[in-house]
């Protein structure tokens, strides 16, 4: 059995390489922002004798009259229409309760859910009894977010979403997940991914035909190939030294990734040297691409 | 120990310190990736670890959960090889015990508790020597990695007396002498105390000029933390782009 062993080295900071340097303003706790009272407040402030104080680290963002302070890692805040990835850790009465990785657990109701058949029916007491036959602690799947007081609701009323069957969670800070328009994307290498809001990401093989009936219960428990396999690690690892290297997070630069790490063999992705490697040159692709 | 004077006639401490001058320290947050919010502090020999989790759902007895209020719960474990002599602490002994709820009392100063209802934040921290201040200090840029909005730094500092002096960040020599020892957090943008805490005898005459060496080594403190804390802000900041 081969052994590899690493000593430690000092980290040169990242930013060094970059070479450039950020425009924003940025704020630590106590710090004061403006003493201007003209200003509304709004997250990341608190009012202090007559000024404006920061209570978070991060950046000042002004929209006209509201002043906020956007810290660097928070956990996830439910907005109105976001997809989220989340696991089930409650089977309570008339709902679930589903961790999110926000602040509170989520509540999915049960009539916010799909019934296994996809009809539209009134939820009777069978369905409350039987609840847990359909989800279970531990289960993972994919809703929509609704926000309210406090704690996010969810619901699955379409199709697309659901029971998660086979494939990879990865974890990350929901700050790095960018908003697009859709969340669900099949990459052309042969895995899909769905990128939740929540920072949770979920990597499966692509399956060869959609069912539409299914509405998201029957768990496809059929093994999945070697080669589906490599694809999907191969793909989490690149995620994961995106996320070290504070990248966003978007079906493009996923894939710019992947096909920059393909000279490199799948455990060599997480090695720091070839990972910052792997990341400049997505990082120098994507500028390509945009300019 | 006869011979070994805290002070000297120069006006040095054993280890070459003038009365109001620190330790070096260093500092680096965000060291755990799994975590929240980490940070990761040596104040001379003395190292914190502090860790972060929160705020997220109630877990275990939900008759704790306060309806208005965050509940802040701190634990702090000291590692074995951290003293002189290689000793096995057991969780939940009674120094352990005290330091969490001292951490607690500070951190609920600070926190700014009432956004976020219902919810549980936890802070672990394991020191070497089982100093307050170098927890405080740890604690406290752990909390801000995570993000959960605070009024201001907290930042702690201990001083002592010696020979009409006041001397400022005690080492484990100093301590060990077993003068009058006072630990002192504080808010340093509106100087509002945390938590002062002294367990030894002392002239009122003397208390003075004590708070006075502790408030202004913890305002230094507070000047380091802050660079640290600007830094990886800067850095995370021209990470995600502009």
């Amino acid at each position: 059995m081969a052994m590899e062993m690493r000593l430690p080295v000092a980290r040169k900071p990242l930013s060094e390489r970059l070479g450039r340097d950020t425009k924003k303003h940025l704020v630590v706790p106590g710090d004061t922002i403006t003493t201007d009272t003209g200003f509304m407040r709004g997250h990341g402030t608190y009012m202090g004798e007559e000024k404006l104080i920061a209570s978070v680290a991060g950046s000042v963002e002004r929209v006209n009259k509201l002043i906020c302070v956007k810290a660097l890692k928070t956990r996830y805040i439910g907005e109105v229409g976001d997809i989220v990835v989340g696991r089930i850790t409650e089977v309570q009465q008339k709902r679930w309760k589903v961790e999110t990785n926000s602040r509170l657990d989520s509540v999915l109701l049960l009539s916010s859910m799909n019934l296994p058949g996809g009809e539209l029916r009134r939820r009777s007491a069978e369905d409350e009894l039987a609840m847990r036959g359909f989800l279970q602690e531990g289960d993972l799947i994919s809703v929509q977010a609704v926000f309210s007081d406090g704690a996010v609701s969810l619901h699955t009323r379409s199709l697309k979403y659901g029971k998660l069957g086979q494939g990879v969670l990865v974890q990350v800070s929901p700050s790095l997940v960018k908003r697009q328009k859709t969340h669900f994307h099949d990459l052309p290498c042969g895995a899909s991914v769905i990128l939740g809001n929540n920072g949770f990401i979920w990597i499966y093989p692509t399956p060869e035909h959609k069912e539409e009936e299914a509405g998201g219960f029957i768990a496809n428990l059929e093994p999945v190939s070697l080669a589906d396999r490599e694809v999907i690690s191969r793909l989490r690892n690149c995620i994961i030294s995106l996320v070290t290297q504070r990248m966003m997070l978007y079906d493009t630069s996923i894939l710019y990734c992947y096909e920059a790490s393909l000279p490199h063999q799948i455990k060599d992705i997480l090695k720091p040297e070839i990972m910052e490697e792997i990341v400049m040159e997505t990082r120098q692709r994507l500028l390509e691409q945009e300019g | 120990m006869a011979g070994l004077e805290l002070l000297s006639d120069q006006g040095y401490r054993v280890d070459g310190r003038r009365a109001g001058e620190l330790r070096k320290i260093q500092a680096r947050m965000g060291v755990f990736a799994q975590a929240d919010g980490s940070a990761y502090i040596e104040q001379g020999n003395t190292k914190a670890l502090a860790v972060v989790y929160g705020p997220h759902e109630i877990r275990g007895s939900r008759a704790r959960a306060l309806p208005d209020r965050a509940l802040v719960n701190c634990q702090y474990s000291s590692a074995t090889f951290s003293t002189g002599e290689r000793k096995r602490r057991p969780h939940g002994d009674r120094k352990s015990c005290e330091m969490g709820l001292q951490l607690r009392q500070t951190f609920e100063a600070a926190i700014l508790t009432q956004l976020h209802p219902r919810s549980q934040i936890d802070i672990y921290v394991q020191a070497d020597g089982g100093t307050y201040a170098a927890c405080v200090n740890a604690a406290t840029l752990a909390v801000l990695d995570a993000g959960i909005p605070m009024r201001d730094f907290v930042c702690a500092c201990s001083a002592g007396f010696v020979d009409g002096t006041a001397l400022a960040d005690l080492s484990h020599v100093e301590e060990a002498a077993g003068g009058p020892q006072l630990a002192l957090a504080l808010l340093p943008a509106s100087g509002q105390i945390a938590l002062l805490e002294m367990d030894a005898r002392l002239h009122e005459d003397h208390l003075e000029r004590v708070l006075e060496a502790a408030a202004q080594a913890a305002r230094d403190v507070h000047t380091l933390l802050d660079r640290v804390v600007r830094q990886h802000v800067r850095e995370a900041s021209i990470l995600l782009g502009d």
